[in-house]
């Protein structure tokens, strides 16, 4: 332990603290800007810099490790100024549309400028006239706002080991761009959008589909059905106000039928159709000495990696499509036909933790309804600003069912929302199916958890099947790197794009530290263990729609509307 | 006067710089042999007590800093000698290694033997392609004749970023990286180039080793100002009559550099004001000339002798205007990384040039030297905290040219 005094306190910390740690410890807490939690130490915006007795030079509180009778004061005339300075410096490159910014109200620069009541900035507002990226269909960057924190950098290049975003330039021209200059969807890009949870400020953000949902809905003729994405509910009480988890499903439902939806569906029903006929995938391929390992297809920043880095292994890659487009695909299909409804006049919503579902909803492939299967996708961030827009009391409403045929969903699909639940829900199928004998316990323990790899082996009447489980690309790359060398003693692996699974997608509200991310997986497990069903097979209307359409998994109807194949992405220069 | 005194310089235009037998015959390499017989423990310790310290700029005792990468467990560790001269002015690392480039590279083997290093790179000024070709001869050379021994040197060249100066930058520059800093603490001899412990020194900071090695710490501590002993190479531009370089002991004084070695200001004007150090130099008005130029003469004088370059105004400049051009330098050459050296150079320059233009207004020098102030002990390293001295000097010892100039 080291002996510090911080502002006349005296404390007694752990070596190797930063300034910034043993500040925390004895409850100050020190502004800061470029700092991340899960990330490595930047000190680049200086904005936490404090005294330190005995040198003239300020210390920036992230990254100076405190040492034996260190005083620091943290909030000096020199050091507020400092502050204060820096601010108003980073402020006057940076537009001042805080009004009409993706991220007000939700951004570590604005709260730095309120903290600091920055008013009279006495820097000429200078702004860098740099084109926004409008590339993608799931993101957008406007570099004018970025303040080269480089916390997308690290993000891309070190969790996702993307490397789709750089440095170009110096001095007051230094900026982050896609690798190579070019636009974003000509770099690596995977469009998984962990970028926009690593940025303080509105520089990258999702591209906002709302207004053409309030035109469906306006419009009477068009009937607005829409899917909720398995991790979508528990994190959505956050943008609404609550904690994690809080909001029950069912008011959830209300809420959207009281905003306009016509009939609110669940991706968690093609969650467990995806198990079926990816878990029959994984059988035939394990008996008929298919490519294996069979890779889970669900994630489309997965996807998007696999196309774009490991072109090679598409082959090893479910065909199953995702459960979004199952349900796309579906929905204007077998569920219109249900109802009654004419395909055409569906307009098929998606609200997804993701911002790479967009991209994948309008892959030109994506049309085996003969319509456009998913029209939009809306994030869960962009859920929570209709609801606020709308006014939508949660308290006040009362539980509304979800419409029939495709809203049925197990525990099974309710784990999807988190990395290894694919993983867990397939083996409490397969077990089954293989075994012909109840699976008593269904939890499959070493299949959860927040570690980068984890793997189990399943003995399935005598044949053990490996498996394992990667979350953040980073991770997922080792996992390629063994089965492109030959050398990957798995049968099943499963892999979503973003840290934590889909809880921590691109999509969900701004979440900055990994822990918020844990904290979600625990509510995904609650839901799990609340519901009367836990295993795909056992979901009525999955039955009810092997019986009355699909007939069979894997069979003619299933090859038409739930698989797909995969394209190699080209990248030249990568 | 205080006489010109040759340490760095002593074989500079009496031997061939091409010709490693010339350097030999006038006793090169007797230092590297007679530091291989020393214990390593011991060879620092006479460097230390030399209390020689960095010619870079910073002035770190270089003993001390050998030590920490001696005391420091590694399986490689490495040597770098910093000649990316880029200090506008500075040519005394140019003057070495063109006139006497053995004497950096056995100043770098005996640092290589006291660390336990067997790799050493000169990272060299990209603007210097004919310095990098004689020391591509000289290193040939020694490897030739073996006077290296195991020790293995390589020249690296820059590409013309001022901030790869700064040692953590110019590490990572080697490494193939953005040249820009790396925060400090760990300092390089305890993590440098490669993550192993590394020591980046001067060229000219190398020069002095054999020297001091051969004649002992005792002799080299009795030269110039105690505190900073041993001799200084200053480079003279501007308006001064004698626009050349001169090695000199620590304790000449700055008048004695300008109106002695110098030979006073061109044309018969009158001083104004002198700049020491290179572009980040602080401003030195006459009341201060008597002061040595020793490195805590001029920290007391709220100075820097920096590079030693020494570029003289007379009294018919346009200071503001000098100024003003400075500011543009360090806009440019800013590496873009901390936000207060990012944002701050930019902003000087734009407060100096409505300044110049005749547009400024009090508040505005007011907020310069606000600016100035919070970058000099903000910034994340040398160069954004001590890019706002010419500006923060000129305003406090030429207040009067500013307010000339003011709206």
């Amino acid at each position: 332990m080291i002996n510090v005094t911080i502002d006349g306190i005296k404390a007694s910390v752990p070596d190797g603290s930063t300034i910034l740690q043993a500040a925390k410890n004895v409850g100050i807490n020190i502004p800061t800007l470029c700092y991340h939690p899960d990330q490595s130490v930047k000190a680049n915006c200086r904005v936490c810099v404090c005294e330190v007795e005995g040198n003239r030079l300020l210390q920036a509180a992230c990254s100076q490790p405190v040492f034996e009778g260190m005083v620091i004061k943290t909030r000096t005339p020199k050091v507020i100024e400092a502050r204060k300075t820096i601010l108003e410096l980073i402020l006057a490159h940076h537009p001042q549309d805080c009004l009409n910014c993706i991220r007000n109200e939700n951004c570590e620069l604005q709260s730095l400028a309120a903290e600091y009541f920055i008013r009279d900035n006495p820097f000429e507002l200078k702004v860098r006239g740099l084109a926004k990226d409008l590339s993608t269909p799931s993101l957008f960057r406007d570099p004018n706002k970025c303040v080269l924190c480089r916390r997308c950098i690290e993000a891309c290049s070190v969790v996702q080991i993307v490397n789709a975003l750089g440095l170009e330039e110096r001095g007051s021209h230094a900026m982050v761009v896609p690798s190579l200059g070019k636009d974003l969807i000509d770099s690596p890009c995977i469009m998984c959008g962990q970028c926009i949870h690593a940025c303080p400020v509105g520089a990258i953000g999702e591209v906002e589909d709302i207004d053409k949902l309030l035109a469906a809905i306006a419009d009477p003729e068009t009937v607005v059905v829409t899917q909720i994405a398995p991790a979508v509910r528990l994190a959505l009480s956050e943008e609404i106000g609550m904690n994690t988890g809080d909001l029950p499903m069912e008011v959830f439902v209300a809420g959207l039928k009281q905003i306009g939806f016509d009939h609110v569906l669940h991706t968690n029903f093609t969650a467990d159709l995806t198990i079926l006929e990816e878990g029959n995938e994984l059988l035939k391929r394990l008996s008929t000495g298919g490519t294996l390992p069979m890779f889970t297809s669900c994630s489309p920043g997965w996807i998007n990696f696999c196309e774009t880095f490991y072109p090679d292994l598409l082959d090893n890659l479910s065909t199953c499509k995702s459960p979004q487009q199952m349900f796309g695909s579906l929905v204007k299909t077998y569920w219109a036909d249900k109802m009654g409804i004419a395909p055409s006049k569906i307009f098929s919503v998606s609200i997804m933790p993701c911002v790479a579902k967009k991209f994948e909803a309008s892959r030109p492939e994506m049309n085996a309804s003969g319509f456009r299967d998913v029209d939009i996708v809306l994030t869960t961030r962009e859920i929570g600003r209709l609801f606020r827009m709308s006014g939508v009391d949660f308290r006040k409403l009362a539980p509304q069912p979800f419409s029939p045929w495709m809203g049925e969903y197990t525990g099974a699909a309710v784990i999807f929302g988190a990395t290894g639940g694919v993983m867990e829900a397939a083996l409490r199928t397969v077990y089954e199916v293989v075994m012909q004998e109840t699976l008593e316990d269904v939890n499959f323990t070493v299949a959860r958890g927040f570690e980068g790899i984890k793997e189990a082996e399943v003995d399935l009447n005598g044949t053990v099947v490996k498996v394992a489980i990667a979350h953040g690309l980073g991770h997922a790359r080792k996992l390629m790197d063994q089965v492109r060398a030959g050398e990957s003693p798995y049968h099943f692996i499963e892999i979503m794009a973003c840290p934590g699974g889909c809880v921590g997608g691109g999509g969900q509200p701004i979440t900055k530290a990994n822990v918020k991310r844990i904290e979600r997986l625990d509510a995904i497990y609650i839901e799990d263990e609340a519901m009367p069903v836990r295993k795909s097979h056992e979901n009525v209307e999955v039955k009810k729609i092997y019986e009355d359409f699909l007939h069979e998994p894997l069979g003619h109807k299933s090859h038409e509307l739930l698989h797909t194949h995969y394209h190699a992405k080209n990248k030249s220069f990568l | 006067m205080a006489e010109e005194m040759r340490i760095v310089l002593r074989n500079y235009g009496k031997i061939d710089p091409l010709k490693i037998d010339d350097y030999i015959a006038s006793g090169g390499y007797n230092a590297l042999n007679k530091a291989r017989g020393m214990s390593q423990a011991d060879l620092i310790n006479e460097v230390k007590a030399s209390n020689l310290r960095g010619r870079g700029g910073a002035g770190f005792n270089c003993g001390a800093k050998w030590n920490f990468a001696y005391q420091a467990q590694a399986d490689q560790k490495y040597v770098i000698c910093n000649a990316d001269e880029g200090e506008p002015g500075t040519y005394k690392d140019r003057l070495i290694m063109e006139g006497d480039p053995q004497s950096l590279l056995e100043g770098m083997a005996i640092c290589g033997y006291a660390i336990g290093a067997t790799q050493g790179f000169i990272y060299c000024r990209g603007e210097y392609p004919s310095v990098v070709k004689t020391l591509n001869a000289a290193i040939a050379q020694a490897k030739e004749k073996g006077v290296l021994g195991d020790f293995s040197i390589e020249v690296r060249m820059g590409a013309g970023a001022y901030v790869c100066g700064e040692e953590t930058a110019l590490i990572e520059s080697i490494e193939g990286k953005r040249g820009e800093p790396r925060i400090k603490p760990p300092f390089p001899p305890v993590i440098g180039l490669w993550g192993k412990p590394t020591i980046v020194n001067n060229v000219e900071t190398f020069a002095n080793i054999p020297a001091i090695v051969e004649k002992g710490a005792a002799w080299y501590a009795g030269i110039g100002t105690p505190s900073y002993p041993g001799t200084k190479i200053v480079t003279l531009t501007g308006d001064v009559v004698n626009k050349t370089f001169f090695e000199v002991p620590t304790d000449t004084t700055i008048r004695e550099v300008i109106f002695g070695f110098g030979g006073g200001i061109l044309g018969g004007k009158a001083f104004k004001a002198v700049q020491i150090g290179g572009t980040s130099g602080a401003f030195i008005p006459a009341a201060n000339l008597d002061t040595p130029i020793g490195f805590d003469a001029m920290t007391a004088i709220g100075a820097a002798l920096g590079s030693g370059a020494v570029f003289v105004l007379n009294d018919t400049r346009d200071i503001v205007d000098v100024t003003a051009r400075i500011a543009k330098f360090f806009a440019h050459e800013s590496c873009g990384k901390c936000a207060p050296c990012r944002e701050g150079t930019m902003r000087m320059h734009d407060l100096m040039d409505k300044i110049n233009a005749g547009q400024g207004k009090a508040a505005d020098v007011a907020l310069l030297n606000k600016l100035g102030r919070v970058m000099s002990y903000s910034c994340l390293c040398g160069l954004g905290q001590a890019a706002p001295s010419p500006v923060l000097t000129t305003i406090e010892h030429f207040a009067a040219d500013y307010n000339a100039k003011l709206a």
